[in-house]
């Protein structure tokens, strides 16, 4: 068997970040402060969460009942044009189950399944399978959340994949637009939502200013 | 919002710093003297020879705090600093902004209106402190420049081109400087301030006013860098090698509310006196090393003081407003704003 032919350098450079998804569902102005802008604020919540994965990631690989556990697996597909790592992945008989560590409880948008989803189609591609389903398990409530991936939540996750890497790849970044949301986000600060969405003319602005 | 962290401010000799855990703590001749949280901390900053632990670098990297090292007058020497800070997109738009006069032209017409209108503040501020202790001449010539300031600013921020608003912002400058004295009450014969003087300062205000701008421009150069600019490159400072054109720009319009304001305070309220300076034979004037203690005690404090951002109409403490107008700059680099808002104080 010959060894696969090395991938394309500029394929490689232009893979996003799993977790730009997850930004990019919840906001995708946060995405772009971080993934475009590189801004950073770790704030409580960021922090914590980074410890519960690097506790997740630090385990080592075990094996119970015929089922092989891999922690930190790095991942990649290039046609999602992705790459990052898997909290844990379970080999049940061959067939790869990707589970997704979170911090907090199960939410009603679909970031958390887009992110385990991704996941699964790198594995695929990586491994040539298919990938029925996976879980997410939440901090809060101590539960496993069993996700199937249907082809809507594929076709979600395909579509964000590709959104997400042609914002990052234009280096936009969007305007802000105010939600309830944003109070809990860490760039809140840098993002400042509430000013910048309609912002007023800075000229016009500044001569009210100056005016006595 | 943010939070204004804590700055240590390390003037002794012989002073060491490491890390404990998720601690910093300063070490003198070998005893312990100061030890605080991480989290708390923003910045250090250490004065002439104290040194640093290397995994003490390594965690201010990492928790983006400002580890910096400066000469005893406050002369910017090194910085320890981490991966993250920098933005290619940023710089590149800083860097083209700053070749093109004419697109640089409306940033810096808001730093020179904003820097005249703060001279005027502090004028008005003098007037309503001390105005009625002030003989007629010396209250009439602070009204007649606090009204060319306000004028001076309203022009400014229509001015054509940056050349002719670094002539209004030289005037402007010339205005305010000359009724400086004026404003200083108390013993005269140690205070007395005879123009601007720099390189060196050659009497105690200027003394003092050369080391609250170090500091100011430390923490204006953190907030760039902070937030992705490129220091060197400015709008209304023309590029020198070695000079932080950017931080000088920034730090304009933060000068009279920032630092000539405390400057006035810590001599009208006799909180620093004749035996808090040195002058050497050569007529330069320096602080010595407990009025240097006095007015870093005095600047972390007001740093502290709460006021209403200008723009954001959010209130936040006075050591934020160097991070926040680097944002509003980047914001409006960026494209989320048409302009650059300046700090503007009333």
């Amino acid at each position: 068997m010959t060894a696969p032919p090395p991938p394309d350098p500029a394929a490689e450079d232009a893979l996003v970040p799993l977790s730009a998804l997850q930004h990019y569902l919840f906001c995708p102005r946060q995405c772009a402060l971080i993934h475009v802008e590189r801004i950073w604020a770790e704030d409580g919540a960021t922090a914590e969460g980074r410890l519960l994965h690097e506790r997740v990631d630090g385990g080592k690989p075990d094996r119970r009942q015929g089922v092989r556990v891999v922690r930190g697996l790095t991942l990649r597909s290039f046609a999602l044009g992705l790459s990052g790592k898997a909290d844990v992945v379970e080999f049940r008989g061959g067939v790869a189950y990707p589970i997704e560590y979170k911090r907090g409880r199960p939410k009603s948008h679909r970031a958390d399944e887009v992110q385990l989803c991704a996941q699964a189609l790198c594995l695929e591609e990586m491994f040539g399978t298919t990938i029925p389903e996976g879980a997410l398990f939440y901090g809060q409530t101590k539960k496993h959340q069993r996700i199937v991936f249907d082809a809507e939540l594929r076709r979600l996750t395909k579509d964000v994949a590709a959104e997400t890497r042609a914002m990052i790849a234009g280096a936009l970044t969007p305007q802000p637009r105010a939600m309830p949301a944003c109070r809990h986000c860490s760039l809140f600060s840098h993002c400042q939502p509430e000013r910048l969405e309609k912002p007023p003319v800075i000229r016009r602005w500044l001569a009210g200013q100056l005016a006595d | 919002m943010r939070r204004h962290l804590n700055t240590i401010y390390v003037t002794s000799e012989g002073a060491w710093l490491r890390k404990d855990g998720a601690n910093i703590v300063v070490e003198v001749d070998g005893s312990e003297r100061g030890r605080a949280p991480m989290h708390m901390i923003g910045g250090i900053v250490c004065f002439s020879r104290p040194g640093a632990s290397p995994a003490l670098m390594a965690a201010c990297a990492e928790a983006g705090i400002t580890l910096s090292f400066l000469s005893p007058e406050g002369k910017f020497l090194a910085r320890v600093e981490g991966p993250r800070s920098g933005n290619v997109l940023l710089r590149r738009t800083q860097y083209r902004l700053a070749d093109d006069p004419g697109h640089a032209l409306s940033i810096v017409q808001g730093i020179v209106a904003a820097k005249t209108a703060n001279q005027r503040t502090v004028l008005r501020r003098a007037l309503r402190d001390h105005g009625d202790r002030m003989s007629d001449t010396a209250r009439a010539a602070i009204e007649a420049a606090e009204q060319r300031l306000f004028h001076s600013a309203r022009r400014a921020s229509v001015a054509g081109d940056v050349a002719t608003l670094r002539g209004m912002e030289g005037e402007a400058a010339l205005t305010y400087f000359n009724v400086f004295d004026t404003m200083i009450q108390g013993d005269k014969s140690v205070f007395r301030f005879n123009g601007r003087s720099r390189r060196p300062p050659l009497d105690r205000v200027n003394a003092l006013l050369s080391f609250l701008y170090a500091m100011l421009g430390h923490d204006c150069r953190s907030a760039l860098e902070s937030v992705g600019f490129d220091p060197q490159v400015g709008f209304l400072h023309a590029d020198r090698p070695g000079r932080a054109g950017l931080a000088l720009d920034l730090m304009e319009e933060m000068r009279p509310v920032l630092a000539d304001r405390l400057a006035l305070t810590l001599i009208n309220r006799g909180q620093l006196k004749a035996r808090d300076f040195v002058v050497d034979d050569g007529g330069a004037v320096s602080l010595a090393d407990e009025g240097r203690k006095a007015v870093l005690v005095a600047w972390q404090e007001r740093k502290k003081r709460e006021l209403r951002h200008p723009f954001l109409g959010e209130n936040m403490a006075l050591g934020l407003v160097p991070h926040v107008q680097a944002l509003l700059l980047s914001r409006h680099l960026r494209g989320d704003i048409d302009g650059y808002p300046p700090f503007i104080w009333k």
